[in-house]
């Protein structure tokens, strides 16, 4: 009777944060006494092993080759395993496949199949489901959002830019994957890539299996007909409701994996989430309201993980608009920015104010490329001033009219913005006025140089310095900036190319160098990847450039 | 109990001399009709309370902003999340920012744009469903239909579309007010239209009309003042509903650009703020706001009191 | 009556239409496009979507294959979402939005109606003041400030109901709570208004005089005259309810149409949006109707469709 009394109480006082580490009953390990009693826990001591987690998003599609973003990758990281993959400590081991070789040029990759690959329908995992799979996605016709992975291998670029009318068929043979044999692959790349074996455990680069897709163009839409490789398999998805993942019997390493079903929500709205994480519907939350954030930060709460990511928050410039083509302008901004107020009391998350681009978590030749990096420039109000001054006399103004930033609709970037406009106000004497636009909105308008600043964001897709130093090449895609800047454009073309991994460091230092001389974007933060999780969740791991993964996870009730 | 009959006597009566018009004569002074409900409006007690509160509030919204010295976009972070006290008297923000000063100058926004939107939809839905009423036939199936079809499209995809197309031009208080109001009249005129359809078939109305009257005449004598019930009430519940609509884009983000506030930003800015504790943040707004219902509420309540000449005594 | 209801079923068809070409047109003047990514995309990848979807054919053409496929009842494929199509998004969003609408409103009429008539009974006295005053709370607080603290309460506090999603009836009486505040406060405070105007009348004199029971009167007399403005606006409410429930939606986590509705604008998800849009504006016009049928029932007074004589 008291003990009931007591774990009531304890309920009441695990209060609006998790954050009272001597008291919450429910989440200590029942040593028999008050197992029985104990009236709020979820999952029974005994039972299956379930992990919940929330989704954030209905997913856009868990096809690999079509896949979205991150609420299509979660569950196609857990789901389909590539020719290789990455252990909690980020280093590239064997996947699908046990061993490869490069070629003299190292233009020509081999890889060799596992023998006891099967799929979820007990189908043998074969290189032809690879060839399949990586040809698929390159095909137009698919419409790929992230078929541009698929460029570095040979004629890649060429099958998916295909005009219309072209003779298809010849251009996908013309595509350098090939299965040599069921358990050889043989991959033709259009120029050496460093970090190509890096590519193979992103999620564009998964197999399909090709007897199931032939048959059923549509299998990946619903749960009875989801086909997949990986440690888990999925047996239901009730749309923009709930998921369900099962362990895969037919996964080489199923004994190393402990839970039994995980269980997704879909909740979109952050505070919800963390309401269901207090209710203790949920084991994890990502991402996490930013206030929230805070206070587990500011408490030292068990239950707050601060994993690493791998990007960056910066605002883009429009180097077209006048008076932003002077790069004193720019640099003047850049410096009147106080990052770390920013950093400790609005974004909230532990990040880590950026004084250039690459973040850290890259390894160097030598220990981390962002560390060696250093601060390439630095916060000084007067200097601003004068740069301020100077940039605008070199235009022929007075005065810096006011001008308009854009960010995607979303409270953190709200606050983030407004604290910056109240900044360079203060600083500077500059004014600004604010926009939020749909996310959509935002993409097209930097597409079409239609802003002057607006906020953003960028992840890294692989392990290396290039995937963010390749936004500003000339005439890049992704160059929002409009920026261009030949000696910039030389150095990275060497880091692309030159397999001398010192070589390609050192330039790639330079590059940044001279990126942030001319501050065509101005960095603002590091990004960290703050959840949190149960206590009776462990072996979850944060890789730096994805969700918290749960292949290995277990649960101790 | 005694039963003192008075004795009645035939001298006690005097015939009364009056001409015959005279005895047609209204023996009240004449009251014009908005006199008499000025008067009776005076006498309502808790509608003057409310005509008090609004009048406080929107005082408050002009010098409000002047009264502690802070702006309502200076931000201090050294300073952020304090409850109430002697320096921050509604507190502060998660910014730092004065929660007072930006409580009234969320004030002149929240209520402009509530007053705007009350003013238009009345002016439009009244014009509109007045008209399409009296006029009945063709006339009245035409305008209908027309307004069916505006009302059709769900009122809140009308409001973001319009927001998002206006946005290229200005954003702001004007977008929110007209994307608002564009169908947001479209209740009221189909009020208008059925007091005015129920009232045209009252007996005083078909008397007015036997007598000669012509049917604008007629709506401006007689219907107008049986209709403003239902009316009035309606345009006091429309402010707060314009506000309450402002709170919603504010949720959607497509409210009012930082750093201005109004309560319904201000609302939303708070709402992730309850999770660790912080509901003097929310509270502020969301009183406000309730405040500015219940006084309008009630005066308009008085009003329709007022305004009903079924209730002249 | 027959004649009329066909003459109003034939325009309900035409405003359907007028509809479907006036969204269509608007939908496609909004800036943006869907298939915007961080970092945007290499032209080739952008110009396969565009392919694929049909986007980059002429407008015109875009609104004659999209009236075609309307007619075989096929909205289309989602532009964001490839596993799911927009008859299906609507095929399940349709019933959960429908469930929890319908609680609301029962919630609403019901307990709107009851504080309405209480309220004006007993007017000036303390039932009156305490319907008024949950009426005003009921009103004047925006959903989502009263959806997040039911849920921290009555969910996370004292774990009386669950937080989120749509599993069991418990989960969908929160969030009808939610939903059902404002227009019940609409309803109690319309009624209350109305009551006591209809109390006044001549006719209600009349029956008091002639000796009927008090409660006979009011809800033979009293009642049924009353209920009619709040008849009127019941088809608002109800448009209301269903489109307002999307940030009900939302914080409750609830998989239905309203949610996904608000989504696909922001996404720019055409089909999406035309096929919600179309389909809920059916719903409405339908309801509109009966609506107006029902008002000739319940007041033969009104001749709707007789001009001046």
């Amino acid at each position: 009777m008291l003990s009931i009394f007591l774990v009531l109480a304890g309920c009441f006082s695990g209060e609006e944060t998790s954050s009272e580490p001597a008291t919450p009953t429910e989440t200590e390990e029942p040593s028999g006494n008050e197992g029985t009693d104990d009236a709020v826990s979820e999952t029974p001591a005994e039972g299956p092993k379930i992990l919940r987690l929330n989704n954030n998003e209905e997913p856009g599609s868990l096809h690999p080759g079509t896949a979205q973003g991150t609420h299509d990758s979660w569950i196609l990281e857990h789901s389909f395993e590539g020719l290789t993959k990455k252990t909690p400590e980020g280093e590239i081991i064997p996947g699908m496949a046990t061993e490869w070789e490069t070629s003299e040029d190292n233009l020509t990759w081999t890889f060799h199949l596992r023998d006891d690959i099967k799929w979820s329908n007990g189908d043998p995992v074969t290189a032809e489901d690879f060839e399949y799979a990586w040809k698929y996605a390159l095909n137009p016709e698919t419409a790929s959002t992230y078929a541009y992975q698929l460029y570095y291998l040979e004629g890649g670029t060429e099958y998916n830019s295909a005009e219309e009318g072209a003779d298809l068929q010849a251009l996908e043979d013309a595509v350098g994957v090939k299965a040599i044999d069921e358990k050889t692959l043989e991959v033709k790349l259009a120029q050496p890539t460093p970090y190509f074996l890096d590519l193979t455990s992103f999620y564009t680069y998964y197999p399909i299996n090709k007897k199931v897709q032939e048959e059923n163009p549509e299998w990946y839409q619903e749960a009875a007909t989801y086909v997949s490789n990986g440690p888990f398999k999925l047996t239901e998805w009730n749309h923009k409701e709930s998921m369900k993942l099962v362990k895969n019997e037919n996964y080489y390493e199923k004994d190393k994996i402990n839970l039994d079903e995980v269980h997704f929500v879909i909740i979109d709205n952050e505070n919800t989430a963390w309401q269901m994480y207090q209710s203790g519907d949920l084991d994890l939350v990502y991402p996490l309201p930013q206030d929230v954030q805070g206070q587990l930060l500011a408490n030292n709460d068990p239950e707050f993980v601060k994993g690493p990511d791998l990007s960056t928050y910066y605002f883009n410039i429009n180097n077209d608009v006048k008076p932003f083509n002077n790069p004193k302008i720019r640099k003047a901004l850049a410096m009147a920015i106080d990052r770390q107020t920013i950093v400790e009391h609005v974004a909230q998350g532990g990040q880590t104010p950026a004084y250039s681009v690459v973040p850290p978590g890259i390894p160097d030749v030598t220990g981390d490329y962002q560390e060696n990096t250093g601060a390439l420039f630095e916060e000084n109000v007067e200097e601003a001033k004068k740069l301020l001054e100077e940039g605008l006399s070199e235009e022929g103004m007075d005065a810096l009219p006011n001008f308009t930033l854009t960010y995607n609709t979303s409270e953190g970037h709200k606050k983030i913005a407004e604290a910056i406009q109240e900044m360079w106000r203060k600083n500077l004497g500059v004014e600004m006025t604010l926009e939020n636009v749909e996310f959509q909105v935002k993409l097209d308008r930097e597409k079409a140089g239609d802003y002057t600043l607006s906020r953003a964001g960028w992840v890294g897709d692989y392990v290396d310095p290039m995937t963010f130093l390749d936004l500003w090449v000339t005439d890049g895609p992704y160059n929002d900036a409009n920026w261009s800047n030949a000696e910039y454009d030389e150095l990275v073309n060497v880091a692309k190319t030159s397999m001398d991994q010192a070589e390609r460091m050192q330039a790639m230092h330079d590059a940044e160098k001279i990126l942030m001389d001319e501050m065509p974007i101005i960095p603002v933060y590091f990004y960290t990847k703050p959840f949190t999780v149960k206590p009776h969740v462990t072996g979850i791991y944060t890789p730096i450039n994805s969700y918290p993964q749960f292949i290995y996870a277990d649960i101790n009730q | 109990m005694m039963n003192k009959e008075p004795k009645l006597t035939k001298e006690m009566f005097e015939p009364i001399q009056q001409q015959f018009h005279e005895a047609e004569k209204i023996s009240r002074p004449s009251l014009s009709y908005w006199k008499d409900a000025w008067l009776r409006l005076k006498e309502n007690k808790l509608a003057m309370l409310g005509l008090m509160i609004i009048i406080v509030l929107a005082i408050l919204a002009i010098i409000g902003p002047y009264l502690n010295g802070y702006t309502f976009y200076e931000q201090d972070f050294t300073k952020k999340n304090l409850r109430p006290n002697a320096e921050h008297w509604f507190g502060t923000d998660s910014s730092g920012r004065d929660l007072f000063t930006r409580a009234w100058y969320g004030a002149r926004i929240s209520l402009f744009i509530g007053l705007m939107a009350a003013l238009i939809d009345f002016t439009v839905g009244v014009i509109y469903g007045g008209i399409s009423g009296a006029r009945g036939g063709k006339i009245d199936n035409f305008m209908m239909r027309v307004a069916e079809i505006l009302y059709a499209i769900p009122y809140l995809l009308v409001v973001i579309l319009i927001m998002v197309v206006l946005e290229k031009i200005q954003r702001g208080i004007w977008p929110i007010i007209i994307a608002m109001t564009i169908t947001g009249w479209i209740p009221m005129a189909r009020l208008v239209r059925g007091q005015v359809l129920q009232l045209k078939e009252y007996e005083f109305v078909q008397a007015a009309r036997a007598m000669g009257a012509s049917t604008t005449w007629a709506l401006k004598k007689h219907m107008i003042p049986n209709t403003m019930g239902p009316i009035l009430v309606n345009v006091t519940l429309t402010v707060p509903t314009a506000i309450f609509t402002e709170a919603t884009l504010s949720f959607l983000g497509l409210g009012i650009p930082a750093p201005q506030a109004s309560w319904g930003t201000m609302a939303n800015d708070a709402l992730g703020s309850i999770l660790i504790g912080n509901f003097y943040q929310l509270f502020i707004p969301a009183f406000l706001i309730s405040l500015t219902m219940f006084a309008f509420n009630v005066f308009g309540d008085g009003l329709r009191d007022a305004l009903d000449p079924r209730l002249r005594k | 009556m027959l004649i009329y209801s066909l003459k109003r079923i034939g325009l309900a068809l035409l405003t359907l239409w007028i509809i479907i070409t006036l969204t269509f047109v608007l939908m496609h003047s909004i800036p943006g496009n869907p298939f915007a990514q961080e970092g945007t995309m290499p032209d080739a990848i952008y110009e396969n979507l565009q392919r694929y979807y049909n986007l980059d054919k002429p407008l015109l053409v875009q609104y004659g294959l999209y009236l075609q496929s309307l007619l075989q009842l096929d909205f289309g494929p989602s532009l964001k979402s490839s596993s799911i199509s927009v008859n299906e998004y609507i095929k399940n969003g349709f019933p959960i939005s429908l469930h929890l609408g319908t609680q609301a409103l029962f919630i609403a009429i019901t307990f709107g109606l009851i504080f309405g008539v209480v309220a004006s009974l007993y007017r000036n006295r303390w039932p009156d003041y305490l319907s008024m005053i949950l009426a005003i709370i009921g009103i004047s607080v925006p959903n989502f400030i009263l959806a997040t603290f039911l849920i921290n309460y009555f969910a996370v506090e004292w774990k009386l109901f669950p937080v989120a999603t749509w599993k069991s009836w418990s989960h969908t009486i929160l969030p009808s709570i939610a939903l059902a505040m404002m227009p019940m406060a609409y309803i109690a405070r319309l009624m209350r208004s109305s009551m006591l105007e209809v109390m006044n009348q001549d006719y209600i004199l009349t029956a008091k005089s002639k000796g009927l029971a008090n409660s006979t009167i009011i809800i033979k007399h009293a009642i049924r005259n009353a209920i009619l403005p709040v008849v009127t606006v019941l088809g608002i409410l109800i448009a209301n309810l269903v489109t307002g429930s999307f940030i009900i939606e939302n914080i409750f986590g609830i998989p239905g149409m309203g949610e996904m509705f608000v989504k696909s604008i922001f996404n720019r998800d055409y089909p999406v949006i035309l096929g919600s849009t179309i389909f809920y504006s059916a719903i409405l016009i339908f309801l509109i109707l009966i609506v107006d049928l029902a008002y000739t029932w319940i007041d033969p007074r009104i001749k709707i469709s007789e001009g001046k004589k």
